[in-house]
């Protein structure tokens, strides 16, 4: 099955009540599925007049306490910035995913990395955050989508998943299994009509002296909490390497194949994997940094997620990078080269 | 001695924020009597827009929800077709419905959402401090259009109801004005039938443009406001159903 | 028939729509401001019939009509256009 339509199917799969999108390539697929599966399911779906109209309606449909979601590409992505802050500022739980392409500007409808700063960092306006994956296969893109839904719903939080041109193509075996929901908390929040009860009030203003700052402090310490229990990383023979290559969603794949090339030649080598782009798997790769080690990042952009790998490091090692930007994406070979240029300069 | 009229319990009982003499008091409540004589405040969610009527949900006792500027009617998309035993409706100003949010009112008219919008016009933004709504008339002083609007600079007043009116997916529009209450009372039996078309499940939009006075930017006497929208802005925006 | 009109003068803003609208000119503006600083209206003169013309215009809802007995509809004086007054009763 293709990545755009397996993530779809495992988004119904989780209980999700409505998709609203809107036509971007990569990611047509993800669309054209769900316009005829959510009918099948008498769900909702509605292709909107635009990407921001499609998370607004993303807003809606969680401010009611139903589960939904939106996907995009990339330019779409941005549009829907304004959305996920307010997203993230009602505190209502949604689900994005981000079939990223070449950019900035129109680009090219070819896979990138590029969008990890406006995901990661907040693309929208205010301090936020929002919990994002970066899945690097297409099981891995379909196990993703029933963890979004609970994360969001038990954090009442923005959940973005991180796919990218060849993921949301590429085809391969998927196994679909219906996970029981965890334990959630109830949606007493939610705007289901005042039957019987106070009124329910969904916002994110609050012009009272200080009082967005209190909602702040109070967003923060839902992120410590998040950044303490949900990160998720996978490591592959780090204990013995003497460079440790860094890599995410599709450009893990290729650092995997490049790291088992470099062994059979004998190069003490390995990957690390962040899964959660945030939260950020610092800890762990603080950790690796402590028995000093050379850091090499890999992504299919200028070096964006360098940066977070930088400050986990702190220092304590070199951390170097290759990345192809704009639609390229980097082979087997140019990585081995990079790891072989490397063990050259260390024995030197 | 008996009350033969009363404030309705929908609409909370504490003071509001607006201008004395503004329309928004009055539109508030039309609205809230509609739902308390229809009888659906236990299932009724409304949208507060940005602008003077952001703090809408603290005048109106039912599930609110404060949006982004300009995207109600996308906001009660999701909501309503997630939800079709709700009743959805959404209160925005000409700053929210007539520029930002130009787009989504015209697409919920396209699809026939089955909601009701409330559309205030004033012909200025209030809450930012005066400055020119697409609503503005022509030669009218604003905060950014000191000489008065100038149709070759800043084009003309934009009639929406007349704009939606094209769309098939629009059910029922109609303009009323909130000048004397003659026109009061038919804004009132306007906005009745919005929400009794949700209630009875007609398909697509409903919609209720009211003419509502804004003294302060208005530079003018709440009475005088009043005679303004009266005399002069039905000549721009004439009253009637265009629509259902 | 007698009407009367109750005017919360804390809350009432002065922005005077009321004034012009009553066809008895029962409502006039008073002297003293409240604590907001506003000159808030009052029901100062006689003949009030409970036509319930100024709480159609008050933007505040500030205004509550009471009336004699359980009319339904009532001309209203001086030849006006007959208006159906809601029996809220």
């Amino acid at each position: 099955m293709c990545g755009n339509e397996a993530l779809a199917e495992a988004a119904i799969i989780a209980g999700c009540d409505a998709y609203f999108g809107y036509p971007i390539t990569p990611q047509n697929e993800v669309t054209a599925y769900m316009s005829k599966r959510m009918a099948e399911e008498g769900r909702v779906f509605i292709q909107s007049e635009s990407e921001l109209a499609a998370i607004n309606m993303v807003f809606g449909a969680s401010a009611t306490g139903k589960r939904s979601m939106t996907s995009s590409s990339s330019p779409g992505i941005s549009l829907m910035q304004e959305g996920i802050s307010y997203l993230a500022g009602a505190e209502l739980p949604s689900v994005i995913v981000n079939v990223m392409r070449g950019g900035p500007g129109l680009g090219n409808i070819a896979p990138s990395q590029g969008d990890y700063f406006q995901s990661t960092k907040g693309g929208g306006h205010g301090d936020y955050k929002i919990i994002v994956f970066g899945p690097s296969t297409v099981q891995e893109l379909v196990d993703t989508m029933p963890l979004a839904f609970d994360l969001a719903d038990k954090y009442r939080i923005p959940v973005m998943i991180l796919a990218d041109g060849i993921l949301g193509q590429m085809m391969e075996p998927v196994v679909f299994e219906k996970k029981p929901l965890p334990k959630l908390p109830p949606k007493d929040w939610a705007l289901t009509g005042a039957e019987g009860r106070e009124q329910n009030i969904v916002r994110s203003l609050w012009l009272a002296e200080g009082a967005v700052e209190q909602h702040n402090y109070d967003l923060q310490a839902k992120y410590r909490e998040i950044e303490k229990t949900q990160v998720r990383c996978e490591q592959y023979k780090t204990d013995d390497a003497d460079i440790v290559l860094v890599a995410y969603g599709i450009a893990a794949r290729i650092v995997r194949s490049a790291v088992d090339r470099a062994r059979e030649q004998g190069i003490n080598v390995g990957w690390f994997r962040p899964i959660t782009l945030w939260p950020f798997p610092c800890d762990q790769i603080s950790k690796l940094a402590d028995e000093l080690r050379i850091f090499l990042t890999i992504e299919l952009s200028c070096g964006q997620m360098l940066e977070d790998v930088k400050l986990a490091v702190a220092g304590k090692a070199p951390v170097l990078f290759y990345g192809r930007p704009g639609g390229g994406v980097p082979t087997v070979e140019q990585v081995l080269d990079k790891i072989q240029q490397l063990t050259v300069k260390a024995k030197a | 001695m008996q009350t033969v009229f009363k404030r309705t319990p929908t609409l909370k009982d504490v003071p509001t924020h607006y201008c004395p003499g503004c329309g928004h008091g009055i539109a508030h409540r039309l609205i809230a009597e509609t739902i308390d004589e229809l009888g659906i405040a236990g299932r009724t969610i409304g949208i507060a827009p940005v602008g003077c009527a952001v703090l809408a949900y603290d005048y109106l006792d039912v599930d609110m929800v404060e949006v982004a500027h300009g995207r109600p009617p996308a906001v009660a998309t999701g909501m309503k077709r997630t939800n079709p035993d709700k009743i959805v409706f959404s209160y925005q100003g000409d700053g929210d419905l007539a520029a930002i949010g130009t787009a989504e009112i015209i697409h919920a008219a396209h699809r026939a959402e089955q909601i009701t919008v409330i559309f205030i016009n004033n012909a200025v933004f209030g809450m930012t401090g005066g400055q020119m709504a697409p609503t503005t008339m022509l030669g009218q002083v604003t905060a950014t259009t000191q000489k008065g609007r100038q149709a070759d600079a800043e084009g003309y007043p934009l009639q929406v109801c007349e704009l939606l009116a094209v769309l098939p997916g629009a059910t029922y529009i109609e303009r009323c004005a909130l000048s004397n209450p003659t026109q009061i009372r038919k804004a009132k039996k306007a906005v009745k039938h919005a929400f009794e078309l949700q209630v009875q499940g007609e398909k697509g939009l409903s919609f209720v443009e009211l003419l509502s006075s804004c003294p302060t930017y208005w530079r003018m006497t709440p009475a005088n406001a009043m005679l303004w929208i009266q005399n002069e802005m039905t000549k721009v925006f004439p009253l009637g159903r265009f629509r259902g | 028939m007698a009407g009367k009109i109750k005017i919360d003068a804390e809350r009432c803003k002065g922005c005077g729509l009321c004034v012009p609208v009553c066809p008895q000119n029962v409502i006039t503006i008073s002297e003293k401001s409240n604590s907001k600083g506003y000159f808030p209206a009052k029901p100062s003169n006689p003949g009030c019939t409970g036509c319930c013309l100024c709480a159609t215009v008050c933007p505040e809802v500030m205004i509550e009509v009471y009336r004699d007995g359980n009319v339904v509809a009532v001309e209203p004086p001086a030849g006006g256009k007959k208006s159906l007054i809601r029996d809220t009763s």
